[in-house]
């Protein structure tokens, strides 16, 4: 019994005397059929799905393109107070592709930090650093104040109140033939050092800036 | 599945019960109205012999159902009709909708609502159905848990209709931005970065729903594709999944009710 066990175990359909086996043959031709089956499913299906797939995650890969904007002369600023100013961040979509961004000449006074010295301008965006609401500036109180959840930051960006976790972000700014040209984004931590761009809500003192690193679709 | 057993005749009383024909009356002439009950008669004996359909609907229709069942077992129904009610109100909305960002969409929902006939009542059927499909989703899940009937042999139709849970939010939250008003936008700005707050893929998500690092041109178009196609085909397939479950298993008695003693263990009739 055990011998005829053994001798069914054989590799060689030969051996196992299958009707139509060839000599040195160890795949019988239904398991043959069954594989190629649906190994031919197999490669159909992912044929359509994984150009899909990729098709709808790419975005995350792509790299945005930027652009310098002028928003305005030289003159039109001020070193003391904000000027809002309106930019296109994506084009093609009119109004909801537009945002405020806060513009005020360097002051050597306020602007103390070595990070900052060389700019023209200090550019703040208006996404609240919590959720991305648009925070406005406000004369009186020399605030940022976000009308969602209240966050609070005073006159260089940096957080004093609510619950916002870092600074408000940045743009690159030049002046060209007299014109102040507004360019990329970028984040700032709580010491104003610079950052790629994060979303709103991800920290980046400490260990925020491995939790939530920088990404194709944002870096410069 | 259990050999079934022949329906049972309705209880019409014997007054009302058509007496069977006797032999030799009616001359052989079928009159138009027996002809056409007839007819109806063999039209469904002709798709029952080729589909065994009447067996599957009495297999779902006439099951047992527990003693003690009450109007609170109707909430998993009422779910499916809420649900019914915005596939039906989506399915006409979107032939006038326009995922345009540039405008184009608060348009289309201006038009819908003020100009189209009926227009505002279906809007509103499908705005306000979205939170009553939500309301009943989570009391028909508060029924499931505090009767006990997630427990054995069931907790794979509770897993289930977790899922469906999640994918009634997904559709709550991808619809809220269609009429693109700045309630909406804002919203969906809101939304999409508490999304990113999760470490590490959370940004990643981000990007994926907005179809890159910004609010988009796709991402209105992206979140209309995920409301109208992706997710209800998920619901569709899940709610069959629900229901088969449901048919097999039988519905769990209310935990007040006591299972009856075998008739010979009974005291008083030994």
């Amino acid at each position: 019994m055990a011998d005829k066990r053994a001798k069914q175990k054989s590799r060689y359909t030969l051996d196992r005397h299958i009707p139509g086996a060839f000599e040195g043959e160890t795949v019988t031709r239904r398991r043959f059929m069954t594989g190629a089956a649906n190994g031919a499913g197999a490669i159909a299906a992912a044929a359509f799905t994984l150009p899909a797939l990729g098709f709808a995650i790419g975005p995350i890969f792509k790299s945005s393109e930027h652009h310098w904007e002028t928003v305005g002369r030289v003159g039109d600023f001020t070193d003391t107070n904000y000027v809002p100013v309106v930019m296109t961040l994506t084009p093609g979509i009119g109004e909801a592709g537009k945002t405020t961004t806060y513009v005020r000449r360097f002051n050597p006074e306020i602007d103390t930090d070595p990070y900052d010295s060389g700019t023209p301008f200090i550019a703040i965006s208006s996404r609240c650093a919590h959720l991305g609401c648009p925070v406005r500036w406000v004369d009186a109180a020399e605030r940022f104040i976000c009308p969602c959840h209240g966050g609070v930051y005073d006159l260089l960006g940096r957080r004093v109140g609510g619950p916002p976790v870092r600074p408000l972000d940045r743009f690159y700014t030049r002046v060209i033939r007299e014109e102040v040209q507004i360019g990329a984004r970028f984040s700032v931590n709580s010491e104003l050092r610079r950052f790629s761009p994060r979303d709103p809500a991800e920290p980046l003192d400490g260990i925020g800036q491995y939790l939530y690193p920088s990404r194709p679709s944002t870096r410069k | 599945m259990p050999k079934l057993r022949k329906v049972p005749a309705p209880p019409l009383p014997s007054a009302l019960r058509e007496p069977p024909p006797r032999p030799g009356e009616g001359n052989g002439k079928a009159g138009a109205l027996e002809g056409a009950k007839h007819g109806g008669i063999s039209v469904v004996d002709w798709v029952d012999e080729r589909t065994s359909l009447t067996g599957a609907t009495r297999w779902i229709l006439f099951r047992k159902v527990p003693k003690g069942t009450n109007w609170f077992y109707t909430l998993g129904s009422a779910t499916l009709f809420a649900f019914l009610s915005q596939a039906v109100t989506g399915v006409f909305l979107a032939m006038f909708y326009r995922p345009d960002a540039s405008g184009g969409a608060y348009e289309s929902i201006r038009h819908v609502t003020n100009e189209v006939f009926l227009g505002q009542f279906v809007r509103g059927m499908h705005k306000w159905g979205s939170s009553v499909m939500v309301i009943l989703v989570f009391v028909h899940m508060a029924r499931t848990f505090f009767f006990g009937a997630y427990k054995y042999p069931r907790e794979l139709n509770w897993v289930i209709g977790v899922v469906l849970l999640i994918l009634t939010l997904v559709m709550s939250f991808t619809g809220y931005l269609l009429p693109f008003d700045q309630r909406a936008y804002w919203a969906t700005i809101v939304g999409v970065n508490i999304n990113g707050t999760g470490p590490l893929i959370g940004p990643y998500l981000s990007d994926f729903l907005r179809g890159g690092g910004e609010f988009g041109a796709t991402t209105l178009s992206r979140f209309y594709a995920i409301h109208m196609l992706l997710v209800p085909g998920l619901i569709v397939a899940l709610i069959g999944a629900h229901l088969y479950l449901v048919t097999k298993l039988g519905t769990a008695a209310p935990p007040w009710m006591k299972a009856e003693k075998r008739s010979e263990l009974r005291e008083s009739e030994v």
